[in-house]
């Protein structure tokens, strides 16, 4: 089967169907995206907590919620989405490329004037950093993990060591709190944490999981299966301090521990990588092959989906210009930068209403916070000071396989353990929209009210 | 259990799969017991995959005759049992002038052993050979080459139960009894009998003998340490390429192997200890490993690491030694019917067949051997859809849609090889049982793509609940259960 395409992208996560939104907007004629998975979504689908969309929507979506957006828009637009299609390679022809993709049809080919490629990251491995010590079960990457709990309904461990404070790592500290299992540490070898400040807090800190820095796992113990891993602080060259090994038992190890640019599709069509794994673009996102185009993770690895997404655009509307011959436009490598990461100073609140988490200082005698670069900070603060409320997201079973959740509106921080607890027994049947209820009763003092954030 | 086998084989690696297969053209009943839930687990699984010339051991050697032997008679083995092979023949690396005369006294050895095809190489040839490595000459074994270890075993394995032989996983032997000339032999999945035993377990040959009173052998384990490199790293060398041995150590240094799917290995290191079960790693030889191996082949960089892993020798050299002993075939005087392998190392894989020969005949002093008809030597391999045309992977697909559908990314293997390799043929379900046979989890993501595709259908499709899923077997349980 061979099929002609104005603008092909590949991958169908946020920059993918951005970009192929945004190539339909542009005036394309045929605009297809190839997905690997039987799913449209890419990573967000597993991605079930909140915070997603700030930027580009203006408010706090799920992953979920973030990926049926972005599909309808795509899809509205008259972009088509085929998944289940793993692109094998991209040959360049006269008139632009050739790619060919497995599916349970066969191989397929596909003509098209313009690539988009959209392929994401992969995670960093044990392989990858070389810990030390045996191979037991037991050792899961924090993506890996993050499907297992959220998709697939399995427990990777009820004591639980997690290395890296990558965002990944941080979410599934709190989730795997939530599920019941105790998180004993994270270990980060910087000085600082490399998740974002509103996740040490939101994630970590109210939690009371104990965050370890210049620190690493400098063994993995257990035969077959994990038994315990050995915690060493580092030197300031970052050599493991053998005085200060102390071993933790646990029966999991996490890694959140780095993402590499996913390009082995791109590799096949000739574009050139970085030495980590990145693609050299110009300001245009386009690689060193003319007519391909680069964004989101496969790119560069970014902080935010909404940032992904908006490169996407980009990269759409470049590559319709591209095959009409038009001018391109530039993209503002400065703007994705302005997120504070790491620890929250001290004495401050990490402000959650937008992606620039400024850091809210309030101070007793004058009554007044300072630090928020608008007002919306203050009101945070002041909320976060009297009554913090938190959108719990979570699972309830459904249909043999799991739902994602999250409250109708927030609740009270000091019922987020309750709530998730009192979905234990929960089980929808049948068909589900997200925005659904599935759930209401009192928790504590509260009135909950739990909705589907994905379809079923 | 009322049925007494003529032989019972204690070990399913590579030496016990060859026997099974060897002695399955008889007449003879024959189980093979196994205490873990696969073959290859040991020390078989966790090596270089090279089929070793003969050059190594000392002239007049059982290794020494049996690798030569085995050598010549590998590439056949693999043509019948489907198992991938390749003649890249292999370089030994010089990086000074006692390097060089060393090499010289190698190849006189090899010409004593019966090896042909080797030579020296200066450093215009070898540059010729393998541009990427360092050195200042070397020499060249033609005859040298890489197999795939894991599917040897099973190949082995599963012509052996095409032939009759029994096999029962997961029975580790506990206790061994004689009783009227029989052998009981207990383990965990019951009592088996036999009039004969081949204790091929390797780094518990040892133990096993004395259990039956034959206690004057000692195993030495000897760990090797592996780096595994990313494909990417690929056209960097397709050869084998060695340090020349320095006498004294455990192996024969620290070397770079392509192995058949297109990684390089480096390893292995060499350092006794105490427990034949400790595959861990350490920070001090994973270093050393990188620095030798750079010395060889200087274009290797440290992103290329996918992956670290270990082997175990099962030595008898001891620790002030070091070096090679010779194997130790036998059939034990104080227990008539106890044919004993002791000290199987390199080059155990290469020899094998040999071995397994030897081992008839040993057999055929008491037993008459009488030859089945309906032998058949020949056995298919599963489908290795990457290497595969567009043509023949069209024709798959059309004839199983799941052929289309890509689980393992990095090595791009479909679902329904996955599927044959969940169904294989010993009943082993774990993780490792597929990444063997399917090549899936092995690469550079390290199964960050497949691994929840994998669970995912061994819970729908095959009914197992997660807290059954186990990576390398029974103890190795990978979850705690179900989220909810």
């Amino acid at each position: 089967m061979k099929r002609d395409c104005d603008v092909l992208v590949i991958g169908a996560g946020p920059g993918g169907l951005a970009a192929a939104c945004q190539a339909k907007k542009e005036g394309a004629g045929s605009v297809i995206v190839l997905e690997r998975d039987a799913k449209a979504g890419g990573i967000l689908n597993q991605c079930i907590h909140d915070g997603f969309g700030l930027i580009r929507y203006k408010k706090a979506l799920t992953g979920p919620e973030y990926a049926r957006k972005a599909i309808s828009e795509a899809q509205d637009a008259g972009a088509e989405i085929l998944t289940s299609r793993h692109v094998s390679r991209i040959d360049r022809k006269e008139k632009g490329f050739l790619v060919s993709a497995y599916s349970r049809d066969g191989i397929e080919e596909y003509q098209t004037r313009a690539i988009v490629i959209a392929t994401g990251c992969r995670e960093r491995t044990r392989g990858n950093i070389s810990i030390p010590g045996s191979r037991p079960a037991g050792v899961f990457t924090a993506g890996v993990a993050q499907n297992l709990v959220n998709i697939r309904n399995v427990m990777i461990g009820k004591r639980v060591v997690i290395l890296g404070s990558g965002d990944i790592g941080l979410i599934m500290a709190r989730r795997l709190t939530l599920e019941g299992s105790k998180v004993l540490a994270i270990a980060e070898i910087m000085k600082e944490p490399t998740g974002l400040a509103r996740n040490i807090e939101q994630c970590v800190y109210e939690f009371g999981i104990p965050i370890y820095v210049r620190t690493t796992v400098s063994r993995i113990i257990g035969k077959r299966k994990l038994e315990a891993v050995e915690l060493s602080d580092l030197d300031e060259k970052g050599n493991v301090r053998p005085e200060t090994a102390r071993i933790i038992e646990c029966d999991a190890l996490v890694l959140s521990v780095g993402l590499i640019p996913e390009n082995e599709v791109a590799q096949t069509a000739g574009v050139l990588l970085q030495p980590n794994n990145s693609v050299d673009t110009d300001k245009y996102l386009q690689t060193n092959i003319k007519g391909i185009f680069s964004c989101g993770n496969s790119r560069h690895v970014m902080d935010l989906a909404d940032y992904v997404s908006e490169q996407g655009e980009l990269a759409g509307l470049n590559a319709v210009r591209y095959a009409k011959g038009q001018e391109m436009e530039s993209w503002d490598e400065e703007k994705t930068n302005c997120m504070k990461k790491g620890f929250p100073e001290k004495g401050t609140t990490t402000c959650t209403i937008c992606p620039n988490g400024c850091q809210v200082r309030w101070d007793e005698k004058t009554g007044t916070y300072s630090g928020n670069k608008c007002p919306r900070g203050a009101k945070f603060a002041e909320q976060e000071r009297t009554s913090p409320m938190r959108t719990v997201t979570t699972t309830v079973r459904c249909n043999g396989t799991l739902l994602p959740v999250k409250t109708a509106s927030p609740v009270s921080r000091t019922v987020v353990r309750d709530v998730v607890a009192s979905l234990k027994d929960v089980d929808v049947k049948g068909h589900v929209k997200a925005g659904d209820e599935v759930f209401r009763g009192s928790v504590g003092k509260s009135d909950v009210s739990m909705v589907a954030t994905s379809d079923f | 259990m009322d049925r007494t086998y003529d032989v019972i084989i204690i070990g399913a690696g590579a030496v016990g799969c060859a026997i099974a297969r060897e002695l399955s053209r008889y007449t003879l009943s024959v189980l093979v017991l196994e205490k873990e839930c696969d073959v290859a687990y040991g020390t078989s699984g966790r090596m270089s995959g090279v089929v070793h010339a003969g050059f190594n051991n000392k002239t007049g050697s059982m290794m020494a005759k049996m690798c030569v032997e085995g050598s010549r008679g590998f590439e056949q083995i693999c043509r019948e049992l489907d198992i991938p092979y390749r003649k890249t023949g292999k370089v030994l690396v010089a990086f000074d002038e006692n390097d060089l005369k060393a090499l010289e006294k190698i190849i006189g050895t090899g010409k004593a052993n019966g090896c042909e095809g080797l030579r020296l190489l200066d450093e215009k040839q070898i540059r010729a050979i393998a541009p990427g490595l360092g050195g200042i000459g070397g020499m060249f074994s033609e005859n040298t080459a890489i197999f795939d270890p894991f599917e040897f075993c099973i190949a082995h394995a599963e012509n052996a139960m095409d032939n009759g032989v029994d096999f029962s996983f997961d029975s580790e032997v506990t206790a061994i009894s004689r009783d009227n000339g029989i052998f009981c032999v207990s383990t965990p999945k019951g009592t088996f009998r036999s009039r004969y035993i081949v204790n091929s377990a390797g780094l518990y040959c040892d133990r096993i003998s004395a259990m039956l009173g034959v206690d004057k052998y000692k195993i030495y384990p000897c760990r090797g340490q592996y780096y595994i490199l990313d494909k990417v790293a690929k056209d960097l060398l397709d050869i084998p390429a060695y340090p020349v041995p320095r006498p004294g150590i455990g192996g024969l240094g620290v070397h770079l192997t392509p192995t058949i799917d297109g990684n390089i290995i480096i390893g292995p290191s060499a350092e006794y200890q105490d427990d034949p079960d400790d595959y861990s790693t350490t920070r001090e030889i994973m270093d050393k490993l990188f620095s030798e191996a750079k010395a060889l082949l200087p274009a290797i960089e440290r992103k290329y690491i996918i992956g670290n892993y270990c082997g175990i020798r099962p030595k008898q050299a001891p620790p002030g030694e070091g070096g090679f002993r010779d194997f130790t075939i036998k059939e034990e005087e104080t227990c008539p019917g106890l044919i004993n392998l002791i000290g199987i190392e390199s080059p155990g894989f290469t020899a094998s067949a040999p071995i397994a020969r030897m081992v008839r005949d040993i057999l055929g002093q008491h037993v008459k051997l009488e030859r089945k008809k309906d032998f058949n030597p020949i056995r298919k391999g599963h489908v290795r859809f990457r290497d595969l045309s567009e043509a023949e992977q069209k024709k798959l697909i059309e004839k199983d849609p799941e052929y289309g559908e890509i689980i393992c990314r990095c090595q791009n293997v479909t679902k329904r090889e996955i599927r044959d390799a969940i169904e294989n043929r010993f009943g082993a379900r774990s993780i490792s049982a597929i990444k063997y046979r399917a090549w899936a989890t092995t690469g550079r993501c390290n199964g960050g793509y497949c691994l929840a595709k994998i669970v995912d259908m061994l819970i729908k499709d095959y009914d197992m609940k997660p807290e059954e899923i186990t990576y390398r077997g029974a103890g190795s349980e990978l979850f705690s259960g179900k989220v909810k």
